[in-house]
């Protein structure tokens, strides 16, 4: 059993090459799903060299991110892209009667929900007029519902901010797990569970303009923002990666501080698609190497049962046993040895992305022909290095085996 | 005239190791008819062996012409070779050659496996030939749990069960005590008795009382070729009692045994 550990090791990596690959592009068929394909998703992030330690006691006003200026250049000098969107995000707490809760109040436009791909699952989203009308209403995630309306419905009832009250109109769902990749700058940025309300992104302007104060641990803050986000859609799904090229020209020309972030939702298959790369050349060459190591060791023992039931083969040859008849039982003992190893491979490799999922957060899919490949790789090694030792059973002369002694 | 069930004629064997050639068997011709329990004996080294292998299919002569019931053997191929010897040939050897991982019925049914019989009539042949040879109680067991005498009634009902022409066997009782040896001597004079062809290569003089004829060889040739004990005894006192009743188990009834061996 020992010398079927390598085919054991090879099929428990096929299986987890494929269980990470499949993973890999199902976590990102997920993320372009909830970030729409044809879209291209711009950022704005607190430039680096002001967050230095030297500067907590002093307050001044940060200003940084997108700006009008860098809408009006896209929307004008693009072609090809329908709709720019741009929303404010602003975090401040979110009030409903005595309960508050931390979360974060976006600006944004009637398509918004459409452009992020985000259903309503009760109630409805506030409209043109109410954009023009500069209304106090919000559609609000179902984090904060649950979370700041635990007993009623909140649909009617009104949320308070900094003094502000605004009318639930709706509830949509939660976002889904977002952003693993960005195209500058990295880390991981993860705003599932966070309350989240939506209001008309006038309300907003009129409301707390475009800078914003906050108290953090003694100092005061100030920080002056345009636009936290703008998504820009493209019409030709195929033009996407072009066109943030384009987009990411026209920022890198108007932001040297790269105080921005474009992410390119399309682009995480390809950045999946090298991950499913990477690992199966890793985990392929670990396969194919315990394969190796794994068939010849079987090829060894196949070897020396051959040369030990010699007498075996004379008989089974003098009772009318033809050569082929020794070769398939020979291959037979050997795929039976390699498949056992195999169906322990199988066992391992559904072990290994259950743990690797746990441990490590990244996303497996087991497909059901996954294991099934796998362990008819492990029969096909053993059919591979089972025929040399068959054959040479089956050509031994009858009348010198049956002379071993 | 009754055709011969095997015709041998001139028959040579040539070793040849490096520029040295050894002559093993010179010229050997040779008729063996159906019913005959032929012994062939001699000096080891004489080529007895060889002859025998020849006769098996197992190896093929130099030279000569060999027909078996008029098939010429003498020049198949492998393939060929097996299917004859699948068919037609029977085969007990001198250490039993049974295989050890089988159990007594699957090494029965071995050759009735390769010869391509269905398992399920296959089954009931083994069983029938276990009871015959004294071995019904033992079906299941594995050839390392029974006696050298009782390994050796196993081989032979198996080279009884393709219900072959000829029945071949290399010193079948060099390796038993003098006990199991007579009792195996008593199945084979059963057999004979059946009318199956039996040609046995031999050094024990006991069986020379009991065979039809003696073959003796010496240096690759035929040297004598005379008729054995039982021919010269049936004349004056026909065999008549069935000696494999002394060494089946008191439960196994002699009314087993009868010609059914080779009704199948
Ligand atoms: N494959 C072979 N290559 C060369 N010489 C061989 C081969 N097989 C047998 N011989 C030789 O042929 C001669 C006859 O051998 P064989 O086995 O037929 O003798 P035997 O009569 O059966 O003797 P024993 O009674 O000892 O079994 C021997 O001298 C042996 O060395
Ligand atoms: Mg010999």
């Amino acid at each position: 059993m020992l010398t079927a550990l390598g085919v054991v090791f090879g099929v428990a990596s096929v299986v987890a090459m494929l269980a990470i690959g499949e993973g890999a592009s199902y976590e990102a068929q997920e993320q372009i799903r909830n970030l729409g394909s044809q879209n291209v998703i711009l950022e704005s992030i607190k430039p680096p060299d002001n967050q230095g330690p030297g500067q907590q006691s002093r307050s001044f006003v940060i200003e940084y991110g997108l700006t009008s200026r860098d809408i009006n250049q896209i929307r004008q000098t693009i072609p090809g892209i329908s709709v720019v969107v741009p929303s404010r995000i602003i975090s401040e707490y979110l009030w409903h009667d005595d309960k508050n809760i931390d979360g974060s109040i976006i600006g944004a436009l009637p398509i918004y929900p459409e452009m992020r791909n985000r259903k309503l699952s009760s109630g409805r989203f506030f409209t043109d007029i109410e954009l023009a009308g500069r209304l106090p209403v919000c559609v609000i995630n179902q984090t904060s519902a649950t979370r700041l309306f635990p007993l009623s419905t909140p649909v009617g009832k009104s949320i308070r901010v900094r003094g502000y009250y605004y009318q639930v109109i709706g509830i949509m769902e939660d976002e889904g797990q977002r952003a693993t990749t960005e195209s500058t700058g990295n880390g991981n940025k993860s705003s599932s569970s966070l309350a989240q309300i939506v209001i008309p992104f006038t309300t907003l302007m009129d409301q707390f303009g475009d800078t914003f104060f906050r108290f953090r641990s003694g100092s005061f803050e100030a920080e002056k923002v345009e636009f936290h986000e703008a998504i820009v859609r493209v019409d030709d799904v195929n033009e996407v990666v072009s066109r943030a090229e384009a987009i990411k020209q026209i920022l890198s020309k108007n932001h040297p501080r790269e105080d921005y972030r474009v992410t390119v939702p399309i682009e995480l298959l390809r950045q999946a698609e090298r991950t499913k790369r990477i690992f199966s050349i890793v985990l392929g060459s670990i396969a194919a190497i315990s394969l190796l190591v794994g068939g010849i060791g079987i090829m060894n023992i196949m070897l020396a049962s051959v040369t030990e039931r010699t007498r075996e083969i004379g008989v089974r040859r003098a009772l009318g046993a033809k050569q082929r008849d020794i070769v398939l039982q020979f291959l037979i003992e050997t795929v039976l040895l390699s498949g056992a190893g195999g169906v322990v491979g199988v066992i391992l490799g559904l072990g290994i992305p259950v743990a690797i999922s746990h441990f490590a957060g990244v996303t497996t899919v087991i497909k059901l022909w996954a294991p099934s490949l796998a362990f008819s790789i492990s029969v096909m090694t053993g059919i591979a290095f089972g025929i040399y030792p068959a054959l040479r059973a089956a050509k031994m002369n009858p009348v010198e085996a049956l002379r071993h002694v | 005239m009754v055709k011969p069930i095997i015709e041998l004629t001139n028959i040579r064997k040539t070793y040849r190791m490096g520029d040295m050639e050894s002559h093993v068997l010179q010229g050997i011709t040779l008729s063996i008819f159906p019913g005959e329990y032929v012994c062939i004996m001699g000096p080891s080294g004489c080529g007895k062996s060889t002859l025998l292998n020849v006769l098996g299919c197992l190896d093929q002569p130099t030279s000569g012409s060999y027909l078996l019931s008029s098939q010429d053997v003498a020049h198949l191929n492998d393939d060929e070779l097996s299917l004859v010897r699948c068919r037609n040939l029977g085969f007990i050897f001198q250490s039993y050659n049974l295989i050890q991982q089988l159990t007594v019925i699957e090494n029965i049914e071995l050759p009735l496996y390769y010869k391509g019989v269905p398992e399920s009539e296959s089954h009931d042949i083994a069983e029938k030939l276990a009871g015959q040879v004294g071995l019904g109680k033992h079906l299941h067991h594995r050839p390392n749990e029974l006696s050298g005498g009782q390994q050796q009634r196993v081989a032979i009902a198996r080279s009884l069960a393709n219900d072959p022409l000829v029945i071949l066997a290399d010193e079948a009782t060099g390796n038993l005590d003098s006990k199991s040896g007579h009792e195996i001597l008593g199945v084979f004079d059963d057999l004979h008795q059946l009318g199956k062809t039996l040609i046995f290569v031999t050094h024990d003089e006991r069986m020379v009382q009991r065979c039809s004829r003696v073959v003796r060889l010496r240096d690759g040739h035929i040297e004598s070729d005379e008729p054995g004990g039982a021919r010269k005894h049936r004349a004056a006192n026909p065999v008549s009692e069935l000696h494999m009743n002394d060494v089946t188990e008191e439960s196994e009834s002699s009314a087993d045994l009868p010609t059914s061996v080779f009704s199948h």
